[in-house]
């Protein structure tokens, strides 16, 4: 067997992952794999994640054409310049711009990758503002809610008093 | 600590077995990705769009106290050994080695946090834990991340959250990841039932195989599929809830085959360990099975003597790179398979003097 990735030389790493009950296997020479980084194991390999969202974009309905009829090549982010099409082939984005440029373009594409389109997690604090306080409120009664339901009261407390501090944080500033 | 200390020092923390678990979990491994408002992603950018965000983040490093322990490595200063070094110590990534210009590796001395400058994004805050640590990872690269926050504009989105190059890393920008060493699941062939089980509970699986079926060293690796819709806790906590059961099969595996094949159990990881420490030339496949098997004894006290500390710091400095590194000079293959046998020959023996003392 041949490596997958240059063609030339004898396959002798073979690489499985399995995504959703679905294995994919790759299988490399020595040296190609290495520079994909499958040879290190405790690194993030390139191989899985920008190959599944080019993978997505080319067989997913509607994208796909969508890319191919109206993406003509002046329609590149202002910002940096990508076009979609180079972003479809490579997997990256070229600047945080791109995302709202390409707005309508990717909100399917990350939901059909994380099946939201709605951040819930860690704000920024210089952004967060208001808005971050109130979402770290909301996230700390779920956790409270959860606490409560395993019994567990000496940190559901603890919980409900950063809650607190946090709702005086936000009426004082209000 | 400067580069030549990193380099020459073959422990890192994360190869301690004073840590939950590491019976069955090597380590925890938490990465965010970040990014600079205003500069495009390093994919996109110019010589001097790269300059800017390392301008910046060395400043932040030089105005945070809690942050200028860190070492800065340029990585264009560095040799191409001494890069190669770093990757295996999992330290930077094989891309991030071969980078060019403008490209840094931020490392603590104990090497449990790492962060690498105009990667695939700007920043990508790594730390690394021994054994079963999830929430300890991550804890220490959530304060790396406010202290970077205080003094630099990430780029964030109110809807979607944290903006990375690539939109599988969107949102948290959070890959949380634990290795672990699954010895009796493969050799009872319970291994791909399980894993292919976990996958379905938004966990990835990655195992590298070498000839026949067995994942090399029988280690596979498992983190978060999403970034995005779920906080920083919840993921952490499905990829621990998940991986404890995991590691309680393993266990059960382990002990079932204690009692019912004690005789095969036994003469498979002692057949290792007299390979491991009599032969005079092993290739690097050959070293990852039998660490593996020799690992497995050492966890079931079949091995006296013999630490998984020794095994873990093995499986680092057996690479090619690290080799070449010990031995201060360039090595063919086959002097690698060479060094290699001596060098864990050695290790095994005054591992267990160390002990006998
Ligand atoms: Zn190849
Ligand atoms: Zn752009």
């Amino acid at each position: 067997m041949l490596c997958d990735e240059c063609k030339k030389r004898p396959a002798n790493v073979h690489i499985t992952k399995i995504v959703n009950g679905v294995k994919s296997e790759a299988h490399l020479c020595e040296e190609c794999a290495g520079e994909k980084g499958e040879l290190t194991l405790f690194s993030e390999s390139k191989f899985s994640f920008p190959s599944l969202l080019t993978g997505l974009l080319q067989t997913g309905p509607g994208i796909g054409s969508h890319v191919s009829i109206h993406d003509n090549i002046v329609d590149g982010c202002e910002n940096c310049g990508l076009s979609f099409s180079t972003f479809a082939n490579r997997g990256f984005l070229g600047c945080s711009e791109c995302y709202t440029h390409f707005g309508p373009r990717l909100e399917p594409l990350i939901r059909r990758i994380h099946g939201t389109y709605q951040h819930t997690g860690k704000v920024p604090k210089r952004i967060g503002g208001t808005a971050g306080v109130m979402r770290e409120i909301e996230n700390l009664r779920r956790d409270l809610a959860k606490l409560v339901s395993q019994e567990k009261y000496e940190e559901a407390a603890v919980v409900r008093d950063k809650i607190k501090a946090l709702e005086k944080r936000l009426s004082d500033e209000a | 600590m400067p580069l030549k200390d990193i380099i020459t020092r073959t422990y890192s923390a994360w190869m301690s077995t004073e840590a939950p678990h590491t019976d069955v979990a090597l380590s925890s491994r938490v990465r965010l990705a970040r990014n600079l408002g205003n500069i495009p992603f390093p994919n996109q950018a110019t010589e001097t769009d790269l300059a800017k965000v390392v301008g910046q983040v060395v400043k932040a490093i030089s105005r945070v106290p809690k942050l200028s322990g860190l070492e800065i490595i340029r990585l264009s200063e560095a040799s191409a050994l001494d890069r190669q070094v770093l990757v295996e110590k999992h330290l930077i990534s094989p891309q991030h080695a071969q980078g060019g210009e403008m490209r840094l590796a931020i490392v603590a001395g104990d090497e449990s946090i790492s962060v690498m400058v105009n990667e695939e994004d700007h920043i990508r805050i790594q730390t690394l834990l021994p054994g079963f640590q999830l929430y300890e990872a991550y804890q220490l690269a959530d304060e790396i991340d406010d202290l970077f926050e205080s003094q630099l504009d990430y780029a964030f989105d109110e809807r979607i959250g944290y903006l990375a190059a690539c939109p599988t890393n969107v949102g948290t920008g959070l890959r949380v990841s634990i290795m672990v060493h699954l010895p009796a699941l493969a050799a009872t062939g319970h291994v791909m039932a399980v894993l292919s089980a976990v996958s379905k509970l938004g966990i990835a699986v990655r195992g590298l195989y070498g000839e026949g079926s067995e994942a090399l060293g029988n280690m596979y690796q498992l983190s978060n599929q999403v970034t995005l819709g779920r906080s920083e806790h919840e993921l952490i906590e499905n990829l621990g809830a998940v991986t404890m059961q995991v590691i309680e099969q393993e266990r059960a595996i382990r002990k079932k085959l204690m009692t019912e094949m004690r005789e095969q159990l036994e003469d498979r990881v002692q057949r290792a360990y007299g390979i491991l420490c009599h032969a005079r030339l092993m290739t690097s496949q050959e070293a990852l099975k039998l660490l593996s098997d020799a690992k497995l004894g050492a966890e079931l006290n079949l091995i006296p003597g013999l630490s998984g500390e020794t095994i873990n710091e093995l499986m680092v400095i057996t690479q090619p790179a690290y080799l070449k590194t010990l031995a201060g000079q360039e090595l063919d293959p086959a002097d690698r398979d060479i060094r290699r046998a001596t060098l864990i020959r050695e290790r095994i023996r005054t591992g267990r003097e160390g002990k006998e003392i």
